[in-house]
């Protein structure tokens, strides 16, 4: 083996290597953070990619094709007829036997109605009624940290927080919310996708068997105390469309775990990620601290920067041309949103943080199309309230060492920041 | 010239003179009227641009593209479009453009 062609990451040079060699789901880069290269030349050489094998396997059973330039992207986005979003919307194929039934993986029209149904929950109006509370909890979770000693962000705010905010949007008990982590987690952690540091298919099946158990408990306990909520168990359930959905168990549990999974990685680790990013790059710090009415568009930017879904996999539905190239019907086709965002075609200088760039909310982050992230204000109000909190009783969060990462590449997230909390 | 007039949810109204060649979205962000978003920029793949024109105006029809976003809009009404589709044209006249409670 040459040693100049492998890099830090242990992986072949994603520069010198043959494209063709190169896995481009491979998730030890977004372990190691040394993906950037890799899609930087896939947008200049190969913005169409095919490769012959995946997560899945050879051949048919797992290649891809990988979209990295914004502008295709969109198109794809767009284009739901020729790209749908069944049977599955990450790189790997469901499991035959539990094919869980989440609208995010359905098309119209049947994906309307269910997405229709829990929509009012996180819809702006609904949301000024969770704000008083998400930011007592906020305030809550913030004064209890330690100052002036080093302690894990991702633990003691990220996660806390989010967990907190799940069991809000399900009126879940608060006493046993730590389950909903639990079983966030179990959901996004598939061994195949994960470099073999996940949980196999039998291990998730017995954790989603236990989600399910306790959502069903849980289901039938607030139709039992029907009183005004706007919960999203309530909102489904008060819905003529998705009244019944507990009776059909697999498209309950797969609805669940979309609003499970979609509200918890995500803003996790784009609170994780907005601390990050501030300290390595203190001019954008300094702009902030002067000015803190860009919260709203360093929230935004954050989400670019971070990315937090990699991907979403589409499946053509017939022969389509994308960027010159044929796309067979049946293919694979992953929307790499993480590269997107870095197109610097359509976002000027992309790489940079840039908390008060224009245009900042035009990304990729939520997705584009009839399936863009639902919960996308919440998110946003999470994290603008996360950050008004914290600046007005801390004049530096500041890193203490590298991060770690999670090594999976449908969540991009971390596992470890250390920090040190200045008080005002 | 023709003159638009925004009224935003709570009623505040907002008059500026027609730009022919832009979008209604378009014009809105030009002179900053607030409860426009536009996340995505005009290519109707967002949704945060959501308005409801309630004239007899012979605006060009919702295009299946428009529709399909519009179809998710909990608001959704009989006057609902995306702004972003409604590129200026001086024979409409003076149009009135209400804004929706919430972009999302």
């Amino acid at each position: 083996m040459n040693q100049a062609m492998t890099s830090i990451d242990g992986l072949a040079d994603p520069l010198s290597t043959p494209l063709s060699e190169l896995d481009v789901s491979d998730p030890r880069r977004f372990e190691h953070d040394t993906w950037q290269p890799l899609f930087e030349r896939l947008r200049k050489e190969s913005p169409v990619h095919y490769q012959a094998y995946g997560p899945g396997g050879e051949g048919q059973d797992g290649d891809f094709w990988s979209i990295t330039r914004f502008a295709d992207i969109m198109e794809v986005e767009k284009n739901w007829q020729a790209f749908s979003s069944e049977p599955s919307i990450a790189i790997l194929d469901p499991e035959p036997d539990m094919i869980l039934q989440m609208f995010i993986s359905t098309d119209p029209p049947l994906h309307d109605d269910q997405r229709r149904a829990v929509q009012g929950a996180v819809a702006p109006k609904n949301l000024q009624e969770f704000e008083t509370l998400i930011r007592q909890r906020t305030q809550e979770t913030l004064d209890e940290l330690p100052l002036g000693e080093t302690f894990n962000w991702v633990d003691k705010v990220s996660i806390d927080l989010t967990t907190k905010m799940l069991a809000t949007l399900f009126d879940f008990p608060y006493e046993l919310r730590h389950k909903l982590t639990e079983w966030s987690d179990a959901a996004t952690s598939d061994s195949r996708i994960t470099a073999g540091a996940g949980l196999n298919i039998d291990e998730r099946r017995v954790i989603m068997l236990e989600m399910l158990e306790a959502f069903t408990q849980l289901w039938h306990e607030h139709k039992a105390n029907d009183r005004e909520s706007f919960d999203l168990i309530r909102l489904l359930q008060k819905d003529p469309k998705t009244a019944n959905m507990v009776d059909d168990p697999l498209s309950y549990l797969g609805n669940l775990m979309l609003l499970v999974v979609g509200g918890n990685d995500t803003t996790r680790n784009s609170m994780t990620g907005g601390v990050h990013f501030l300290n390595d790059n203190p001019a954008e710090y300094d702009k902030l601290k002067a000015d803190t009415s860009l919260i709203p568009s360093m929230v935004s930017e954050i989400i670019r920067y971070q990315t937090p879904l990699p991907h979403m996999r589409r499946t053509a539905t017939r022969d389509v041309e994308l960027g010159g190239k044929l796309i067979p019907k049946g293919s694979r086709v992953i929307l790499w949103y993480v590269s997107g965002n870095r197109d610097s075609d359509v976002i000027a200088d992309a790489n940079s943080f840039i908390i008060d760039r224009p245009n900042v909310r035009n990304h990729l982050s939520f997705g584009m199309g009839i399936h863009r992230c639902m919960g996308n204000r919440l998110a946003e109000m999470q994290l603008r309230i996360l950050w008004e909190e914290a600046m007005a009783r801390f004049k530096h969060i500041e890193v203490m060492g590298s991060p770690t990462r999670i090594c999976n590449n449908f969540v991009r997230g971390y596992r470890s920041l250390p920090v040190r909390l200045h008080a005002r | 010239m023709p003159v638009i007039t925004f009224v935003e949810f709570d009623g505040t109204e907002h008059q500026i003179d027609a730009d022919s060649g832009l979008s209604v979205m378009e014009m809105a962000l030009k002179h900053n009227i607030p409860g426009i978003d536009a996340d995505c920029g005009g290519a109707a793949v967002c949704g945060t641009c959501h308005c409801f024109i309630d004239g007899g105006q012979s605006l060009p029809a919702i295009d299946p593209q428009e529709e399909s976003m519009l179809g998710l809009r909990p608001d959704r009404s009989a006057s609902s479009r995306l702004s972003c589709q409604l590129m200026f044209k001086d024979e409409w006249g003076d149009l009135t453009v209400r804004l929706p409670e919430y972009q999302m």
